[in-house]
């Protein structure tokens, strides 16, 4: 076994176990602690694909702002020797065969396919390259993506403090 | 791109990933476990757009720029999200889907 092999395998390990324990823990705290593990093997999987950038994007976005949030969160409102309660049988089997029937179709449709990896020379993904091609406005420029998610991150931003903010006149719940 | 592995095998792992993602957003009913699964759901995406731009056209950007966007994307989508469960908490005590009737107060 090569060591891409051996190193691809056991990324993949990792992301699906603790996939399946960030979905199925009962304490919401190690759920999202398992998501992290998820997202450290995803951002190596950026690494040892070439894409520097993306992986450094993934650490900064991912770990230090949703998971920040999400563990946030966790604590606001819940305690933490609360579990979740149990997942009824019945819907555990309902759910695991439509899933298992979608993967399978999505699988199967998969290894029809014969995709065969391009020998071209691969390009450079150096932060110049990325940086001037996000702002160009020729041809596969990104500016107006840009631009434009640059104000729907303004928009959620203002809109997060609107939500979040205490309702004029009303009273909160008295613990 | 990774020796000895083919595109094939990558999109296994990411499809497994999407569905395990799936199963988790239909069988909690917390809020914020929800928002967990969808988190897996949109990595798995991005695991395919790396993946196809990296071994079907390796000279293009398209898919390193799909992927940055949808980590932007999903940062306001959490925090927008956060924001409704702290109010809706602040509201009714809870954040349960199953708790929550009303919209409007």
């Amino acid at each position: 076994m090569s060591a891409g092999e051996f190193t691809f395998y056991l990324l993949s390990a990792v992301i699906l176990i603790f996939s399946v324990m960030a979905v199925s823990s009962r304490k919401l705290l190690r759920a999202a602690i398992y998501l992290l593990f998820v997202l450290v093997s995803v951002a190596v999987f950026y690494l040892i694909l070439d894409y520097l950038f993306l992986a450094a994007v993934q650490v900064v976005v991912y770990m230090g702002g949703i998971l920040v949030l999400i563990i946030f969160s966790i604590l606001l409102t819940s305690h933490l020797a609360e579990r979740l309660p149990v997942v009824p049988t019945w819907t555990v089997i309902v759910t695991s065969i439509t899933t298992i029937i979608g993967a399978g179709v999505v699988l199967s449709i998969l290894y029809e396919q014969k995709l065969i990896a391009s020998l071209g020379k691969a390009g450079t993904y150096d932060v110049e390259t990325i940086g001037k091609s996000l702002l160009s406005y020729e041809k596969l420029g990104y500016v107006l993506p840009f631009e434009v998610i640059s104000i729907l991150l303004l928009a959620a931003l203002v809109a997060a403090i609107v939500i979040a903010k205490k309702p004029k006149g009303s009273k909160s719940i008295e613990q | 791109m990774i020796e000895d592995i083919s595109l094939t095998q990558i999109l296994t792992v990411s499809t497994l990933m999407f569905f395990i993602g799936v199963y988790g957003f239909l069988t909690r009913k917390n809020m914020i476990s929800m928002l967990i699964s969808v988190e897996i759901m949109l990595n798995a995406v991005n695991i395919n757009f790396v993946a196809v731009n990296k071994y079907l056209h390796p000279q293009a950007l398209e898919g390193h720029f799909f992927t940055l966007f949808i980590i932007a994307i999903a940062a306001a989508e959490a925090a927008v999200a956060i924001a409704i469960f702290i109010n809706l908490y602040r509201s009714i005590n809870s954040i349960d889907v199953d708790d929550v009737t009303e919209m409007k107060y």
